[in-house]
């Protein structure tokens, strides 16, 4: 489904992310875990196009997309989420979901003035599809509440939403279980689990190695933007670099 | 149903549209004397150019700083069409407002390269830039002399508009098609697409908005706006200066929206007659009315950040929110006593006898 080579991203010298190859495939979980400052966010921001990289090719389901636009990429089937969750606080949670399906939908300004047909039915399709996704993360009792006055989980659980609003096939999640205790954590990998159960290709950063363990098909390491080691939880967690990535090498504790 | 929400209900109905309408349409009748409706009549002036503000800024997020040019900019467009050349007034009214979206295109697309403050600032410049050219430029805008005896709107010889309260009719007029049209974007899928920008340029661009060509047409049609409401004001007060462009109707523009809630539909109207008419009633403190303005506004911004409007707003929402929740409770708890009830009932009877 996405297939990277040899993917570079410099900023002056330091190397965010240096010469990365990796496949992920179809209908399942995959995860990128290293320590802080890695660079893993920069790797989901060159796939997500929010910043092109200096070297490379990234392609998605056949075709290049390097250097593409974060707005194409987005119709095109990739959706996301950030560490911190936007949302416009000021209005229902239900509100916030309906524009995830405006990439969907053709109405300009002269629908608007016209008020056409078009505009009125693509409002009722933005519409359904929010309320679907909404009882999709599994928070249709929460639709009418006023986003600021909601939960960090239920707020991530809508942020999930918004993505999925986007009829997205790969859903890139950064971060998806920062800041939420551990029960939640656990409804949350349930709610990821469904997502690729119904079809959409999951691919997270996160933190907690319990979640990453029990969750993911595959993992990617990376350590100061370099792929150290990459393969199923068990495979990762027994190879000797990741140990040392995380613990740090006899040498260093001598040092 | 408590007499507070059946209020703020009315607030959201139809009937309350119609109402103000007729009050504004009666307003004439009851104003004291001709100034009240001088001054009224330039309110609705203004709050066209703040509605057009509140797209690019109140939805879109973007502070644009050169508001207060561009509506400078429809003034002298229909200021030179009709004095130095000789068109009639509306049509020299439509180039005014053709000239504030061309004028907007092509700022728009080079100002909104860049992002929040840089946008600002940016736009701060393009502000002073439009007031130099207008200041400076003799043989086009006749520099700081002015432009004078522009003509009234054309009655087409039913109305005669250089007299006040058949302006004031027409000033409603344009204010109402403006507000229809702004309430028309807010609540269509192009306003929620600007809102998504303003949550944030990421977010909106993974949703896979072009966060370009829509910046660009909210900048459009707040400029657009701007010099139509422009164009209004020459016609009105029929002798105009480049202190039009100055800065500090900008920052009016900005206080009008922060008072009446930014983003909110009916917050540019309330934030500019409420500002409007203090300022009528401080008039006797000359410049000291800032004294009074200026804790006043700093109150309202720690106390009410979104406003009369927005707060209005929220604190509604929440109530809704809290009802719905309270009546699912109360549907869940009929729906598992219902089994119960009847023994509870015969138990209740059984009370009652006894």
């Amino acid at each position: 489904m996405l297939k990277i080579h040899n993917l570079t991203k410099r900023f002056g010298g330091l190397a965010a992310v240096n010469n990365v190859s990796i496949e992920f495939e179809a209908n399942k979980i995959n995860a990128i875990i290293g320590p802080n400052g890695a660079g893993k966010s920069t790797f989901f921001n060159l796939v997500a196009g929010a910043m092109a990289p200096t070297e490379g090719r990234i392609e998605y389901q056949g075709m290049d997309i390097t250097g593409m636009a974060c707005d194409r990429i987005a119709r095109l089937g990739i959706a996301r989420t950030f560490q911190t969750t936007m949302l416009f606080d000021q209005s229902t949670v239900l509100d916030n979901l309906i524009v995830g399906h405006r990439l969907r939908t053709q109405s300009r300004l002269w629908d608007v003035i016209i008020n056409s047909k078009r505009l009125r039915d693509e409002e009722k399709k933005c519409r359904a599809r929010a309320q679907e996704v909404l009882d999709f993360v599994g928070l249709s009792h929460i639709g009418h509440r006023i986003t600021a006055d909601i939960s960090q989980e239920e707020k991530k659980r809508v942020a999930f939403a918004l993505a999925l609003a986007t009829d997205p096939e790969l859903v890139l999640l950064d971060e998806p279980a920062g800041g939420i205790n551990p029960e939640e954590t656990e409804n949350l990998a349930a709610l990821i689990r469904k997502m690729v159960d119904h079809g959409v290709t999951v691919c997270l950063i996160e933190h907690k190695m319990d979640m990453i363990m029990s969750l993911a098909d595959k993992i990617m390491v990376i350590d100061h933007g370099e792929k150290i080691a990459e393969g199923t939880p068990d495979e990762v967690k027994n190879n000797p670099l990741v140990i040392e990535a995380y613990l740090g090498s006899d040498e260093d504790a001598a040092a | 149903m408590s007499a507070l929400t059946k209020i703020s209900n009315f607030f959201m109905t139809p009937a309350m549209k119609i109402a103000m309408i007729v009050a504004a349409l009666l307003f004439p009748f009851v104003a004291g004397n001709e100034y009240q409706i001088y001054v009224m009549a330039l309110a609705f002036v203004w709050a066209i150019a703040v509605y057009g503000m509140n797209i690019i800024t109140g939805l879109c997020g973007q502070l644009n700083l050169a508001h207060g040019g561009f509506f400078a900019m429809g003034a002298y467009a229909l200021a030179i069409l009709t004095v130095d050349h000789g068109w009639a007034f509306w049509p020299a009214f439509i180039a005014a407002g053709a000239v504030g979206a061309i004028l907007g295109f092509l700022v728009g697309v080079i100002s909104l390269r860049l992002k929040e403050h840089y946008f600002a600032i940016f736009t701060l410049c393009v502000g002073f830039i439009i007031y130099l050219l207008l200041d400076k430029w003799e043989e086009l805008t006749h520099g700081a002399l002015g432009i004078i005896n522009i003509p009234a709107p054309s009655g087409f010889g039913l109305v005669d508009f250089t007299e006040t309260t058949p302006f004031y009719y027409l000033a409603l007029a344009f204010m109402v098609l403006s507000i229809w049209l702004a309430s028309r974007i807010a609540h269509s899928l192009l306003g929620r697409t600007f809102l998504a920008i303003r949550i944030s340029d990421d977010l909106a661009a993974s949703l896979g908005i072009n966060l370009m060509r829509n910046k660009v047409l909210a900048f459009v049609l707040s400029t657009t706006y701007a010099s139509v409401a422009g164009a209004l004001y020459a016609g009105m007060v029929r002798f105009i200066g480049p202190a039009e462009a100055e800065v500090t109707h900008t920052f009016d523009m900005i206080t009008y929206l922060l008072v009446g809630g930014i983003g909110t539909l009916m917050g540019p109207l309330l934030g500019t007659l409420v500002i409007t008419w203090l300022t009528q009633s401080l008039q006797f403190l000359e410049e000291y009315r800032m004294i009074v303005f200026g804790p006043m506004l700093v109150v309202l911004v720690i106390f009410f950040p979104k406003g009369v409007v927005g707060s209005f707003l929220s604190w509604r929402g929440r109530r809704l929110a809290a009802a719905h929740d309270a009546s699912q409770a109360k549907e869940k708890a009929a729906s598992n006593t219902s089994s119960s009830k009847s023994s509870a009932a015969s138990t209740q009877e059984a009370g009652n006898h006894a």
